[in-house]
């Protein structure tokens, strides 16, 4: 796994080097059940041996075909990622003959030990596209568990994979997957004191990095709409901040307007009908909300405190924000429309950039106490807070679409800051696998 | 760009202390205090020109009166070794009453970005309520905050988080 890690990092490198270059539009790969019925489902759950998460071992050969190898390697990849899944090393498997259309030799599989096992196949169809079907099957059972076919131009084998990918981790963990993802983030370069922010998008693997703007200004918290073509960001000049709006597909890009005021920490509704933002006037700082379609902005908060960071509910009903209204900051939740305030952070400590999950049931912070930053999460009544990571800087989470991972930046003492992801109980806590240096990532909801 | 012309003033700033020319102001002024002997000057070694920045000029509001002040740790109230300067600022202003000025708020690395911003527009605020109440006109002074972003020292450490912590008068027309 380690070499999959490092040569998609160094092709990262390589392409980031290169001119900036134009979003791909990006053709959904379609999907349709194969033609053999799909078993039960089979749901694990991560077995936890003294606090240690024993993943599950899964086998995934080679698919046949043109772009067999790629989309087998793409899908183990993934897994693995997840920490949930441990795809055995292909140089282990004794049955090699396979077909997608046989069931497997399972006693092959059996001594091997794997759990799982996925036979796939893709093919090109009379029309130039990729057709890529396969099975997967429970071993110790001995019965298929799922089969589907996706089709998608070739360019668009990375995405097959990872839908793939997506199907597997719902069939055997229960849980919606996350890998057709993209992430928004900052790519940052040149020495700390002049600092070059660019705007920046690579799919959740790190594969297809390309930049989005120029560098001309400081461009900071990157958030997704909820349609995932859509990002709200914030710039910082010389002399103006701005909040723009960019769509990713056709490069368009306006701005929310001028202010009177520093303007910082955009996020869209869930329903990406409004922007809710901060302005710095006189040094006060509020949460005012923008409604794209009539341009009016309607101020939430008139505390002569600090009122930033908000972040819509999943229903858009209420919104959670950082304030230090009450001596430091601390998170708070009210309605949408500004009534309704309290507080529901609790433990000691300063707590910031409070992100509510799309699946509703937590709220992911930073939290600093005691000379360290932690990524934690709470219910949105403040209950249960449990910090997942600790270390002398990290912050701004952003859920994947599934809401059992989180992704963040962390910066070590003089060193460049690199993306993380921490998976909803703490267990799994890796480095993205993108090599350079950036900082305030935000997930994509599942691609379409 | 600004920021590297703020560097090679301070720079300039440096090298006048040690005593050694510094040409980065076009128009040099024989009149402001060149002790050294001039250029066509006899004389068997180097010539050294010291030349003190123009009355009224951003050099001369940089090195003679003090363009950045400091703060403590998550605060922004103006600390009693900050008074003094921000008094020359005001003296100053109301010497040369054409110049304009954008006060920028600055934090340290200690923080999360969208906090700093705001912790960076109330200590720009406080400089510039200080500047008004010892009579320096308010639409004379634009307030910005850079939050965490713009580090004068890169170090992560004690001294450079106090010196990042900070708000930067700088002069943005009608200087000389």
């Amino acid at each position: 796994m380690r070499l999959i890690a490092m040569t998609a990092a160094a092709a990262a490198v390589l392409l980031m080097s290169v001119a900036p270059t134009v979003a791909q539009q990006a053709q959904s790969p379609s999907t349709q059940p194969a033609t053999a019925p799909a078993g039960q489902p089979d749901v694990i759950e991560g077995e936890v041996t003294e606090g240690v998460l024993r993943p599950y071992p899964i086998a995934i050969p080679a698919f046949s075909g043109p772009h067999g190898d790629d989309i087998a390697r793409v899908v183990r990849a993934d897994l693995e990622r997840s920490g949930y899944f441990e795809p055995i090393d292909p140089n282990a498997f004794i049955q090699r003959d396979l077909d997608v259309a046989v069931a497997p030799r399972f006693d092959d599989w059996r001594r091997i030990n794997a759990q799982a096992l996925v036979i796939g196949a893709d093919t090109g169809d009379a029309d130039g596209r990729l057709r890529s079907n396969f099975r997967l099957w429970d071993v110790f059972g001995q019965q298929q568990l799922l089969g589907l076919q996706y089709t998608a131009t070739p360019e668009n084998w990375r995405r097959i994979a990872h839908k793939i990918a997506d199907a597997i981790y719902q069939k055997l963990t229960g849980e919606p997957g996350y890998f057709d993802t993209r992430v928004v983030f900052v790519a940052e370069s040149g020495p700390k004191t002049h600092r070059i922010k660019k705007l920046a998008l690579m799919d959740q693997d790190g594969a297809n990095p390309q930049y989005l703007t120029d560098g001309s200004c400081q461009v900071m918290t990157p958030r997704f709409s909820s349609n995932s073509s859509e990002v709200t960001y914030m710039c910082l000049g010389d002399n103006w901040a701005r909040i723009y709006l960019l769509n990713i597909d056709t490069q368009r890009q306006e701005s929310l307007g001028q202010f009177n005021g520093v303007v910082f920490a955009p996020r869209f509704s869930p329903d990406g009908t409004k922007v809710v933002f901060s302005v710095e006037r006189g040094g006060n700082v509020d949460l005012m909300q923008m409604n794209l379609r009539t341009r009016q902005t309607t101020r939430l908060t008139s505390d002569p405190s600090i009122d930033t960071s908000g972040s819509y509910s999943p229903d858009g009903s209420r919104m959670v924000f950082n304030s230090d209204r009450g001596g430091s900051p601390q998170l708070y939740v009210m309605n949408a429309d500004g009534s309704g305030v309290r507080r529901i952070s609790q433990g000691g400590g300063r707590y910031h950039t409070p992100v509510w999950s799309p699946r509703g049931d937590w709220i992911a912070f930073t939290k600093s106490s005691g000379g360290r930053f932690s990524i934690g999460v709470m219910r949105p009544d403040g209950s249960g807070e449990r910090l997942l990571t600790s270390s002398y800087f990290e912050e701004g989470p952003s859920w994947a679409p599934n809401g059992r991972y989180i992704i963040f930046h962390r910066e070590a003492p003089g060193v460049n800051p690199r993306l993380w992801y921490v998976d909803l109980t703490g267990r799994v806590e890796r480095q993205v696998p993108y090599s350079g240096s950036a900082s305030d990532p935000a997930w994509s909801p599942l691609l379409n | 760009m600004s920021v590297t012309r703020k560097f090679l003033t301070a720079a300039c700033a440096v090298l006048l202390i040690s005593g050694a020319a510094c040409a980065s102001k076009p128009k040099p002024n024989p009149t402001d205090g060149g002790t050294a002997t001039g250029p066509g000057g006899a004389s068997n070694g180097v010539d050294v020109t010291n030349m003190a920045p123009t009355p009224g000029s951003e050099q001369d509001f940089i090195v003679n009166v003090g363009d950045r002040v400091f703060f403590d740790y998550d605060q922004y109230d103006v600390r009693a070794d900050a008074r003094p300067i921000l008094d020359a600022q005001a003296r100053w202003l109301n010497q040369y009453r054409s110049v304009r000025v954008r006060i920028e708020g600055n934090a340290d690395e200690r923080g999360t970005r969208e906090y700093n911003f705001a912790l960076g527009g109330r200590r720009a605020e406080s400089i510039r309520n200080y500047l008004v109440s010892r009579g320096i006109d308010p639409s004379r002074i634009e307030t910005i905050s850079y939050g965490k972003e713009r580090p004068i020292d890169p170090g992560s450490n004690e001294e450079a988080w106090a010196r990042n912590r900070n708000g930067h008068t700088a002069i943005t027309a009608g200087a000389r």
